[in-house]
């Protein structure tokens, strides 16, 4: 799938044009949380598209890993709803979200560290192994079978990543660009319709750079899912995001196509700071 | 050949500790607790296999099941009712409930059972193995006892290593909030911890009291501690350490005993921990924790 042309849905938001006439697989209105007297985020209201890369971007502080935070419901929203594939997610336990369909990777690298890579992937498929512990314990048969099924789709998620002769070493061991990759695999695992990256380029030389930008449109086209990013790397956002959010001191400033956040006024003046009397640069 | 008795019996022992240590890593190394109140456990366990054989009248094998199950659920309610409603409160919180729950059971089994020792009767069968002549004997409970440690730990490590909820657990272990995020039920995965950690609760307090016959409330609480102990020694968290913490500390004990003061060998107990801990603070087997700066 190559770049789509992004159209109005109503809500005031924009898809890709192959996704207008589905359901959008994340959709939020009015969505905030304080903090004491902070509003860290507030009115924060987007809509992704079934099959759409979008991107989350604005300066350091701004609250983009916590629209994650609180998307994953790892913070209870203050304010607001999130529907997930046209399902509001309040009252869902974190765990639950991720049965309901969203996956994340963190900015720091939060594998298993002290698990083998094939495990971290298979803790992954965990909610789709029809495993329970009676019938681990009891149904030995049925067992074998479910665990070779895993086995095998874990080995096919690693080998997706080129990553299937790293299987058996611990994940802690691991280069960190393989970590950065292994984290997504894990993601996957659990078979959601959005995935959420936080900073996937941060760390990351030109080529890595590239190769993972391969990798997100691949995760998309292959498992058919919308992919959403939190980057400072503006030549990756620009290059594979179709819609892009800015956020500037927990509120949307700015949203739409590459080309229209790049001659966007008010983000520029978030990133750069105001032209005339402004002095003070941007963090980035 | 009393050192080779000495020898077997610590490591009978030992492997009692060790049962009981497993108990103590595992929730720890999952809910980042000390729960105090395992050692309780092991005397509710006690109790209820010594109800079942001497009022009910059940064989052994049906007396240790009861034992087990009235544990298992005993260790998902006191997590339900004590810990659950304290997970996101300091640890200090935490730690000082564990020890009152201590208190209530061992008071709970002071009205229900009184103070008077009750004297238990071994759930095994056959008889004491002799050697060279009768010169080195081995009782019945120490092989029992020996056999059940290594089909536990055989058992645990098969679990953890091999099925969803064991993998679940060593996900949980290692990062909770990255665990929930890959669909793991946290909660389930602690009660789960906890009705494991009671059931082989109940199983130490069984050959505990058939190898040592005397059963009050607080029978459990020094062997408690003891196996607190070999769980910190070997490296809290960790199974193979607290297996390796609990045979260790059962040889030390029982060599103090034979050899240097029977009076003073728990204080040899305490004071090898003391030393062990200044030498390696994870512990034998625990893992070395590198602070990013």
């Amino acid at each position: 799938m190559s770049k789509d042309k992004m159209v109005p849905v109503p809500s005031n938001a924009i898809v890709p044009e192959r996704d207008i006439n589905k359901i959008p697989i994340l959709e939020t209105h009015h969505l905030g949380i304080d903090f004491g007297g902070l509003k860290a985020v507030d009115e924060f209201s987007i809509t992704v598209g079934r099959t759409e890369i979008s991107g989350l971007i604005g300066p350091n502080g701004a609250g983009k890993t916590t629209v994650f935070n609180l998307l994953t419901n790892v913070y209870q929203p203050t304010r607001g709803t999130i529907l997930l594939d046209g399902k509001s997610t309040a009252k869902k336990s974190t765990a639950q979200i991720n049965k309901m369909g969203i996956a994340r990777t963190f900015q720091n690298i939060r594998l298993f560290s002290n698990m083998s890579v094939i495990d971290n992937v298979r803790v992954g498929l965990h909610n789709s192994t029809n495993q329970s512990l009676a019938a681990s314990l009891t149904r030995l048969f049925g067992y074998k079978t479910s665990e070779r099924k895993s086995l095998e789709e874990a080995m096919e998620l690693l080998s997706f990543f080129h990553m299937d002769d790293m299987a058996n070493r611990q994940a802690g061991s691991l280069p960190y660009g393989a970590q950065r990759r292994l984290e997504i695999a894990r993601a996957l695992a659990t078979r959601p319709g959005i995935i959420l990256l936080d900073e996937p380029a941060a760390g990351m030389n030109p080529s890595e750079t590239a190769e993972l930008m391969e990798n997100i449109r691949r995760i998309r086209d292959n498992f058919n899912i919308a992919v959403m990013l939190i980057e400072h790397d503006m030549n990756l956002v620009m290059n594979i995001c179709e819609g892009i959010c800015v956020l500037d001191h927990g509120k949307v400033i700015a949203k739409g196509s590459p080309d229209e956040i790049r001659s966007n006024p008010k983000v520029i003046e978030a990133y750069l700071g105001k032209k005339k009397g402004g002095v003070e640069g941007g963090e980035e | 050949m009393t050192f080779i008795s000495n020898l077997i019996n610590g490591i009978s022992l030992g492997s009692v500790y060790a049962i009981i240590a497993l108990g103590y890593t595992m929730v720890y190394g999952i809910a980042k607790m000390l729960n105090f109140a395992h050692g309780d456990v092991i005397m509710v366990g006690a109790y209820m296999a010594f109800c079942a054989m001497s009022y009910l009248s059940l064989p052994p094998i049906a007396a240790i099941l009861l034992a087990m199950a009235v544990c298992t659920v005993l260790g998902i309610v006191i997590e339900a009712l004590a810990y659950k409603p304290l997970r996101k409160a300091s640890s200090l919180a935490v730690l000082i409930t564990a020890i009152g729950v201590s208190y209530l059971l061992q008071n709970i089994a002071l009205l229900i059972w009184g103070s008077a020792p009750k004297s238990f009767n071994s759930v095994v069968g056959f008889d004491s193995i002799s050697l060279f002549d009768g010169r080195l004997i081995i009782t019945s409970e120490t092989v029992v006892t020996v056999i059940a440690c290594i089909v536990i730990m055989l058992g645990l490590t098969l679990f953890t290593k091999k099925t969803k909820i064991g993998k679940g657990m060593r996900a949980v272990s290692e990062d909770k909030d990255a665990a929930e995020l890959m669909g793991i039920n946290v909660n389930v995965t602690i009660s789960v911890t906890f009705a494991i950690g009671s059931a082989l609760a109940a199983i130490a307090g069984v050959l505990l009291c058939s190898a040592y016959p005397t059963l009050m409330p607080t029978t459990g609480s020094m062997p408690g501690i003891k196996a607190f102990t070999a769980a910190v020694f070997g490296g809290i968290g960790s199974i193979p350490g607290a297996m390796l913490g609990g045979i260790l500390l059962g040889l030390i004990e029982i060599f103090s005993k034979a050899y240097i003061s029977t009076a003073l060998s728990d204080a040899i107990v305490f004071a090898v921990l003391i030393v062990v801990l200044l030498v390696r603070p994870t512990g034998i087997l625990g893992k070395k924790i590198a602070e990013k700066v």
